[in-house]
């Protein structure tokens, strides 16, 4: 297996006021291809910073970061919008779906982006909502969606690209524990079958479970654990 | 366009919001619409090629006070002139003093000077023939239902009749119109000024002004400093101008029309502005969230800039072509309202051109400062609801 993400002695500062705060502390990490980590820790620890760096959301105040050979802490505003587009898909705890547009459409937004033809357009998506088991709610609102179904239909957005990273930030969290399996199923799959590399935050130590390997962050440093 | 349905979703995400602004907006480019078909129709007032070979010549001090008949002829013999007519203010309102009828007690040869106006030789030689006929605009006669033959009781504001009423009754003989119901007088009634000066003892052979035409067009200038030569230093000084001139000067008494749909234009889009503008902002506000998401997405700053300037630009225009296409089924009212004052109603090329440039530049105005707050959404603090 090769090596996907390469974060060298990455530290992560913010400033509140006057304040700085250093929210990650010199972290090191490498993530292989094919890879399904889990990141657990207290709240506040720097998960979700840790993992908008990784997805090219933020840039570290200090190291570098690699995805695929290409230093993304380098990039600028606009190149790193466009590395996103290309290689990463983010599922998110509340789903985040444009509450205007139908399953179909919002799973459609992330394609407008590529050279696709409206056609192919129509189709991917349909494919990723087929993969997804929502076929059948293709023109349904998110409203008329359960929260598993939109997770799911998040999920189908985040794909539908076909992105080698799968960024997920508790994922599960506002879920009942039976749509949390099948969202976790879903990963799975996509992990297993497709290839995705996927890095999870998540509170669960049953979601955890599902993932290869499970990481400890405790005030902004990486605690290693032995794989699941 | 592939992004469109994206605008457009967000531009119906709060419908009842969406759709009054559009209400707003559709009341500024229906007002905008129809300023300028009034301020159009009133710069094109008298500007037709058979007005420039007119000339009106009327009292010097002040149009109210007439002039002597005895003018006529005297008129008639300045080198150049072709024709002379005249006429008097009637000052006529039908059942309803409200109901103004534009109304001229006229020679008879006042139709001889305005070939524009259409009447049948039959219609012609019926109004030659009876002192008490009158001839009506089309536009009137079509407001009011009349027909050829009926009686029109007409109430003068200022002259009464032999038996010293208000309250004149003439016979409809026939209809006056014109090939684009441009004229004025098709939205007037002309009868007959030896009527008018038999009956009413308040006029005695005068003349409220007089119409000539020149064989010269070139030669109008000079024409008409000989007309007001005849009446030098006379109680009756006369003041001779083009139609156009008249026109113009008439309407500049009025007030200048222009300026005042510019001012009241002024004013509307600037409280359109003011409420659009607004609207936008918190439309921004309220989708910080999912701006961000398109944005995690790899959505550029610049796309995300682009599509909420879109959703600016596609309200006004939205609302600008309902407005301006709205003047269009109200403005076919509008002749009959003004009573022949104001016939170009429908909105012209050059008014679509005005209103959906208006209809552009107002939406990006309004749209920059949201669309610039938008694409200074930082991902991460949005995301985290900070
Ligand atoms: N943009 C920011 N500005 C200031 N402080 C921040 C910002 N983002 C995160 N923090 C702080 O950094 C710490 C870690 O946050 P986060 O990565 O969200 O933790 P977790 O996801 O593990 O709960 C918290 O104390 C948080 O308040
Ligand atoms: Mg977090």
């Amino acid at each position: 297996m090769s090596t996907l993400v390469e974060i060298r002695d990455v530290s992560k500062t913010y400033e509140r006021g006057k304040q700085k705060v250093e929210v990650l502390h010199h972290v090191n990490l490498d993530i292989q291809k094919g890879d399904f980590l889990a990141l657990m820790g207290p709240s506040g620890s720097g998960k979700t910073t840790l993992l908008n760096l990784i997805g090219g959301l933020d840039s570290p105040s200090g190291g570098s970061i690699s995805v695929g050979g290409q230093r993304i802490d380098k990039l600028g505003g606009g190149a790193l919008a466009k590395w996103r587009a290309a290689n990463v898909g983010f599922i998110f705890q509340f789903y985040n779906l444009l509450p205007m547009l139908s399953a179909q459409k919002n799973v459609e937004v992330p394609l407008l982006l590529t050279a696709l033809s409206a056609a192919e357009r129509k189709r991917n998506a349909a494919i990723a909502l087929q993969l997804v088991g929502l076929a059948d709610r293709a023109s349904h609102k998110p409203t008329e969606l359960s929260g598993g179904q939109q997770q799911r239909v998040a999920i189908a957005r985040a794909f539908v690209s076909d992105p080698s990273l799968l960024v997920c930030d508790e994922p599960t969290g506002d879920l009942d524990r039976q749509s949390a399996e099948e969202v976790l199923g879903l990963l799975q799959v996509l992990n297993r079958e497709h290839g995705k590399t996927i890095i999870m935050v998540t509170h669960d130590p049953k979601a955890a479970e599902y993932a290869k390997q499970t990481l400890h962050l405790d005030k902004g440093t990486l605690v290693e654990q032995a794989a699941a | 366009m592939k992004y469109l349905h994206l605008i457009w979703a967000a531009l119906f995400r709060r419908k009842t919001r969406t759709i009054l602004t559009l209400l707003s907006i559709i009341m500024a480019f229906l007002l905008f619409g129809m300023l300028d078909a009034v301020r159009i129709s009133f710069a094109e007032a008298g500007q037709s090629a058979n007005g420039a070979e007119r000339l009106q010549t009327g009292a010097r001090l002040s149009f109210i006070q007439t002039l002597p008949k005895s003018l006529t002829e005297k008129i008639a013999a300045v080198p150049g002139v072709k024709d002379v007519a005249f006429a008097n203010w009637f000052g006529g309102a039908y059942q309803d003093p409200h109901n103004q009828v534009f109304t001229f007690a006229v020679s008879d040869n006042y139709l001889d000077v305005y070939p524009e106006v259409i009447v049948s030789a039959e219609d012609r030689k019926a109004f030659a023939d009876d002192l008490n006929g009158i001839l009506a605009g089309e536009m009137l006669i079509k407001k009011y239902g009349w027909k050829i033959g009926d009686t029109i009781p007409l109430q003068s504001q200022i002259f009464p009749n032999q038996e010293g009423s208000k309250n004149w009754s003439f016979k409809l003989v026939g209809v006056m119109s014109s090939k684009d119901g441009r004229a004025f007088q098709s939205g007037m009634i002309i009868l007959h000024w030896k009527k008018f000066d038999e009956t009413t003892p308040y006029n005695q052979g005068e003349v409220g002004w007089y119409v000539s035409r020149v064989t010269d067009v070139n030669q109008a200038d000079r024409i008409a400093r000989d007309i007001d030569a005849l009446s030098a230093n006379s109680d009756h000084e006369t003041k001779t101008q083009t139609e156009q001139a008249a026109t113009r000067n008439w309407i500049k008494q009025m007030a200048d029309i222009g300026l005042i749909v510019t001012s009241i234009m002024g004013a509307v889009f600037f409280t359109l502005v003011l409420l659009t503008g607004n609207t936008m902002m918190q439309a921004v506000r309220e989708r910080t969230n999912e701006l961000a998401v398109l944005k995690t997405m790899g959505f550029s700053n610049h796309k995300v800039l682009g599509l909420v300037l879109g959703e600016s630009v596609l309200l006004l225009l939205l609302g600008g072509a309902i407005g301006l296409a709205l003047v269009s089924v109200i403005g076919a009212a509008l002749p009959a309202m003004s009573g022949g004052m104001i016939n170009n109603t429908h909105v012209g090329i050059s008014s679509w051109v005005v209103g959906i440039a208006l209809a552009t530049g107002i939406g990006l105005l309004i749209g920059a400062l949201p669309a610039t707050r938008a694409m200074r959404i930082n991902i991460v603090d949005a995301l985290a609801g900070r």
